[in-house]
């Protein structure tokens, strides 16, 4: 296990700065420079050779990325150009911001996706349970950048929600945390409706696969009332398969708030690794890069972790001991 | 079924635009800015029946591109007039706007039709790239074994865990914002291909591989059929059913991320009119959401796309069963 999870560690690392090294290089071969992008064509020469110099733009590209990776090792990422800021204050700063918004999203299409999973699973006729699976089926046709067009519409038009950034100008008396829980509401709805969709269907199929088992049937012969043979016991058994997609899902959240984050103005990464892009701010790029590439390889390895713990070979036993009342 | 037409519907759209498209997609209407639909109306004022026609507007406040509609003559609609299909008699002061005019006054419905010929063409372009070099290193690495299976193993396992959104964004800004539309297209084509070819790889290759130890391709080895026949004959064939259902999750995706890229400004330059350019509009004026809705349609037509491919995946049961049959067959 402890190899196991070096090697995966190991690969991480190397993803990481691969993906951060590569956007570097890319984002310094693009045409133009942050320089360029910030003084204009009116600048004289002086000047941009000044500013050049003093961002380390004047150096070789070889010897920029040689610079950079040196200083990266001792954890210096440089400083972005834009803000004026190093770039290892500002990411944790944005990354939280998507963090916040990912785990919210996560959150909500739980709550959401695995009940009304459950109920369309265990019993497959009936009105409720196609209209949900309906229901499902239309959100699976929405990503995360048709549901916040569609989210911002409807706040647009009806003035419910705050459409755009995540705080308000000037605090409202009622706290900075409720302010805060109004701006997340859309974007984490967002992201949330497709993934609860997913969410319904998964957990559905593996209900109805375990409710035909016999230990089901059994226990309804037995005369336990079916809401209980479904909510304690079938749940339990039906839990393992979703609990798989889990960590995959964190990595797809990750993607899909990038669509979110730019159209309701959330103050994320995708948000910021965008701005960076335009301006050419090629330190904040790469860690940008960097941290999206950190966030992924924690989903995937998230994932592994959970398959492999909830392989039967491995938890047979210990599930069957847990799920006695 | 639905899913099926929906699919029709959005691919004859795509293929007929000139000809059903009331405009051309860069045909400008001075005064026309962002301007309400022109409903097709049947009765008149008078209450009285009469062939299609339509009011036109007539700007009430230039500042707030309000518009009102200007009933005191009905402009009827001329069919299999000029080469389309159906267009107002007046075209100059009356044009037929069936979903509105953009912020330059161009016809939504038209460039709706002619961003399907893009946003559509694109998707299925990249999808046949990705399909194409999926099936042949997925192929490759499930025949082979050994070390050239370890070699692409690890390469698409790595462009799976890459944060795809950003390479994208990343290969795109290397290059300059002014590309002809066609560099554009075969560049997005060329990025979406290498993003989604690992998923097909993989799938391949485990089907490849477990056909290949099969009595009828241990057969035909022994009767001396070479690798590639045997590889492009008997074992390609038996994941027909996985690429077709992989062929239809990836054209969504790959549809969403041309919007996303050009909803930012990286993907097409905007007189070309692809259904991300067109919900650009939005991502630079707010009343786009309050006061232009029908600027949006490009999503409604996103979303009818992938519904009807998603509800195609659903009903075509014997192609989605089809790859797990052929893992499930080497178990006993």
């Amino acid at each position: 296990m402890t190899r196991y999870l070096a090697r995966r560690l190991a690969f991480a690392l190397f993803l990481v700065v691969a993906v951060s090294s590569a956007s570097f290089v890319l984002a310094r071969l693009a045409p133009g420079d942050f320089v360029t992008e910030s003084l204009g064509s009116q600048a004289s020469r002086q000047a941009i050779e000044r500013e050049r110099a003093r961002f380390g733009l004047d150096k070789s590209i070889a010897a920029q990325y040689r610079a950079w990776l040196a200083a990266a090792v001792r954890l210096d990422f440089g400083r972005s150009m834009q803000y004026d800021r190093p770039v290892s204050d500002l990411i944790p700063e944005r990354a939280a911001n998507t963090a916040i918004l990912a785990l919210a999203a996560l959150l909500l299409a739980t709550a959401v996706g695995l009940p009304l999973g459950i109920v369309t699973g265990s019993r497959p006729g009936g009105v409720i349970p196609s209209t949900i699976r309906s229901a499902s089926l239309v959100l699976l046709s929405m990503p995360p950048l048709l549901t916040s067009l569609l989210l911002v519409f409807i706040a647009a038009r009806t003035g419910w929600l705050p459409i755009a950034g995540m705080r308000s100008a000037s605090v409202p008396a009622a706290g900075a945390a409720l302010d805060l829980l109004h701006h997340l509401v859309l974007p984490a709805a967002a992201i949330a409706l497709p993934l609860a969709a997913m969410m319904e269907r998964l957990q559905a199929q593996a209900m109805t696969e375990v409710v035909g088992e016999p230990f089901v049937r059994a226990a309804l012969a037995r005369g336990v009332p079916r809401s209980r043979v479904i909510w304690r016991g079938a749940l339990k058994a039906a839990l393992r398969p979703v609990a798989g997609v889990f960590g995959l899902v964190i990595g797809t959240l990750f993607s899909g708030s990038f669509a979110v984050e730019v159209i309701t103005a959330w103050p994320g990464l995708g948000n910021l690794m965008l701005q960076a892009l335009r301006a050419r701010d090629i330190y904040l790029v790469a860690g940008c890069a960097g941290a999206g590439a950190i966030f992924l390889a924690f989903g995937t390895m998230v994932s592994d972790l959970a398959l492999a713990a909830v392989d039967p070979r491995a938890s047979e036993t210990r599930s069957d001991e847990g799920s006695a009342p | 079924m639905l899913g099926t037409a929906l699919v029709a519907i959005g691919v004859t759209a795509a293929a007929a635009a000139p000809v059903l498209a009331p405009h051309a997609p860069d045909e400008r209407f001075a005064g026309m800015l962002n301007a309400p639909p022109t409903l097709p109306h049947l009765v008149g004022d008078d209450g009285s029946w009469h062939a299609p026609f339509v009011y036109r507007w007539r700007l009430v406040n230039q500042l707030e591109q309000q518009y009102e509609e200007d009933r005191s003559q009905r402009v009827p609609l001329a069919w299999l007039s000029q080469g389309h299909v159906i267009q107002s008699s007046d075209e100059v002061n009356a044009p037929l706007l069936l979903l509105g005019a953009d912020s330059f006054g161009r016809d939504v419905f038209t460039r709706l039709m002619f961003g399907a010929r893009i946003s559509l063409g694109l998707a299925a372009t990249a999808a046949l790239g990705a399909v194409l070099a999926g099936t042949l290193l997925g192929g490759l690495a499930g025949y082979a074994g050994g070390a050239l299976d370890d070699v692409l193993m690890r390469a698409t396992d790595f462009v799976m865990v890459l944060p795809a959104m950003y390479v994208a964004l990343a290969l795109r800004a290397v290059l300059p914002l002014v590309l002809t539309p066609s560099e554009v297209f075969f560049l997005l084509a060329g990025i979406f291909a290498v993003v989604g070819a690992p998923f097909v790889a993989r799938g391949v290759r485990a089907i490849v591989r477990t056909e290949r130890r099969l009595e009828y391709a241990v057969a035909a080895e022994a009767l001396g059929a070479t690798s590639a026949r045997l590889l492009l004959r008997h074992l390609l064939p038996a994941a027909r059913g996985f690429v077709a259902v992989e062929v239809t999750l990836l054209v969504p995706a790959f549809i969403v991320a041309e919007a996303t890229l050009s909803y930012v400004g990286l993907g097409f330059p905007d007189p070309i009119a692809s259904w991300g350019t067109m919900l650009h509009d939005a991502s630079t004026n707010i009343r786009v959401f309050a006061d232009f809705p029908w600027l949006l349609s490009p999503a409604v037509a996103m979303f009818l796309v992938v519904l009807g491919l998603n509800l195609v995946l659903q009903g075509d049961r014997s192609a989605a069963a089809f790859a797990p049959e052929a893992l499930r067959r080497t178990s006993p």
